[in-house]
């Protein structure tokens, strides 16, 4: 794995801390046993993409549901979108998870329901008028390269084209914030690197925050040293030497938050359970 | 060591019933507030309603014709065998056209329900219904549970019209009487407080079961596994529930229609 990124600058909003989209204060959550996240403080600013690191089964995707409110934090607080929903009736919830977006692990598409109609289950429910949720719903499949899926079921499609649709299903209402939970765990490396284009995309033409769970350090440096070109409509490497200012990382390890910053500070962190994940 | 165990079971059924009293609370109140999905509403009836047609309409025609054929011969040794249609009519209005109705729907709609909610909850397909702003108790636990309640009521009608045409048929075709007799001895019988302690049991039983088979569904875990436990649970819980409620109803409506 090379090293050799430079110092990566911190972006202006990170710097100052200000506004964050995502702010999670002393946040512990249990299930009966041993915490499974203990003291998590940490906050994804406007425009930032925060990549979250750490082995199989230390509170990834357990740490995204309580960002989302799917989960509530025995103690500590979170504030989504300026509101702490520690406290917040389910009711109201509702309204703020619908200004965010979520990709599953598994994508947790609608079975019984058309591609069409997955994508479009927001709008649906706000009873859009047929024709504006058709036009949306084409749009995001296009946005995701699969605009032959329309009146598919899920169960015809592959791992890697429903992780798309699912992407899709988070971008159509276009969220402030975007959550994924492992978007490539399963798939093969060309699929992944797809999905990852896909993030970087987002990324970069709509500066969408956004917290991306993973455990593959490959995903995590391609969406640091990769920008979207949108004139050839693909990914491309950034120079060499530079990488995405607004792409910051997170590690947890067995509940606990073991590093808060840039590429460069995971790169050459001296902590030993970083040291073991990176090698 | 026991009586930790024992400590501990009692806890957890005590915490079921109160996880299930909020849980059936909230899916009624939902019934009164907007948004209600009538679109779910109409889907859930058809599936409830008109799928459960075909059984409910034979098992009501064949206990109208056992009821017949066992009456018939009790009847015989007091000369009573006239009564025959009253006896039928009365016990399937007044009791087993509710109480059949309730089981047999229970057996097939509060196991659908709770393996198909289940099937979500093991998929993340309601976690990602909340992640998308939208509630799961009102779109998928309150047009189920509308749905049967409604449903129910008119099953039980269905199925009460059939156990009497059974007991016609029966009483013709086997026992050889006079039809005529059979469906005026059925009908005069009938008082309205009759019609109305077999109707207001299906409300009951409809909340019930739809109540119980979501409210399993919406707790399961374990995957695959899970989802096949809490299939088998909302069945034989809204089973035995119907019966037990049916006693309470039972008690309640003869004190309040004495016979």
């Amino acid at each position: 794995m090379s090293h050799a990124f430079p110092t990566a600058p911190q972006s202006p909003a990170r710097a100052q801390g200000a506004g964050a989209v995502v702010r999670l204060s002393g946040v512990s959550l249990g299930f009966g046993g041993p915490d499974v996240l203990s003291n998590i403080s940490f906050s994804v600013a406007p425009g930032e993409t925060r990549i979250l690191l750490g082995p199989a089964g230390v509170g990834k995707s357990v740490l995204l549901k309580l960002i989302i409110g799917l989960l509530r934090p025995q103690e500590g607080t979170v504030l989504l979108l300026g509101d702490d929903i520690s406290s917040l009736p389910e009711e109201r919830l509702f309204t703020l998870r619908a200004r965010a977006g979520m990709v599953f692990q598994e994508g947790a598409l609608f079975d019984s329901l058309t591609v069409r109609d997955n994508i479009g289950y927001q709008l649906i429910q706000e009873r859009a008028p047929d024709d504006e949720i058709d036009q949306r719903v084409r749009e995001a499949l296009t946005f995701v390269g699969l605009e032959q899926t329309f009146d598919l079921y899920p169960a015809s499609l592959s791992g890697g084209m429903k992780r798309r649709v699912a992407i899709a299903r988070a971008l159509i209402h276009d969220p402030e914030l975007i959550l994924y939970d492992s978007p490539t765990g399963g798939l093969d490396p060309v699929t992944s690197t797809t999905i990852i284009e896909l993030i970087v995309k987002q990324r970069d033409v709509h500066a969408t925050p956004a917290l991306l769970v993973t455990h593959r350090l490959q995903d995590a440096f391609t969406l640091c040293n990769h920008r979207f070109d949108a004139e050839q409509n693909r990914m491309v490497q950034l120079p060499e030497g530079q990488i995405n200012p607004n792409t910051t990382f997170l590690m947890l390890e067995e509940g606990r938050l073991i590093l808060d910053g840039s590429l460069h500070e995971l790169l050459h962190s001296t902590n030993s359970e970083v040291r073991e994940f990176l090698e | 060591m026991a009586t930790l165990a024992i400590d501990r079971s009692l806890k957890q059924i005590v915490l079921a019933v109160q996880e299930y009293s909020l849980f059936a609370w909230r899916a009624l109140l939902n019934l009164f507030r907007p948004p209600i999905y009538w679109t779910d509403f109409l889907i859930q009836s058809d599936i409830i309603g008109v799928g459960s047609l075909p059984i409910v309409i034979l098992s009501g025609f064949f206990t109208g014709g056992v009821l017949a054929l066992q009456s018939a011969a009790t009847l015989e040794e007091f000369g009573a065998t006239a009564v025959t249609g009253q006896f039928v009519s009365l016990t399937m209005i007044r009791e087993l056209g509710a109480v059949l109705t309730g089981i047999m729907v229970a057996g097939r709609n509060a196991s659908s329900m709770a393996s198909e909610l289940g099937s979500m909850v093991v998929t993340e397909q309601i976690d990602a219904m909340r992640a998308l702003g939208v509630d799961p108790l009102r779109k998928l636990v309150t047009p189920r549970i509308f749905s049967s309640i409604v449903m129910l009521l008119l099953l039980t009608i269905v199925a009460d019209a059939f156990g009497i045409l059974g007991g016609d048929a029966v009483t013709v075709l086997l026992n050889h009487q006079n039809g005529t007799q059979y469906l005026n001895s059925a009908y005069e019988h009938l008082r309205y407080s009759d019609i109305i302690q077999g109707l207001v049991k299906p409300l009951f039983f409809g909340y019930l079961l739809s109540s119980i088979g979501c409210f399993y569904g919406m707790r399961t875990t374990g995957g695959t596994e899970g989802v096949g436990r809490s299939t088998i649970s909302a069945v034989v819980t809204s089973s035995v529930l119907i019966i037990a409620v049916d006693f309470l109803i039972t008690h309640v409506l003869l004190s309040i229609f004495p016979t």
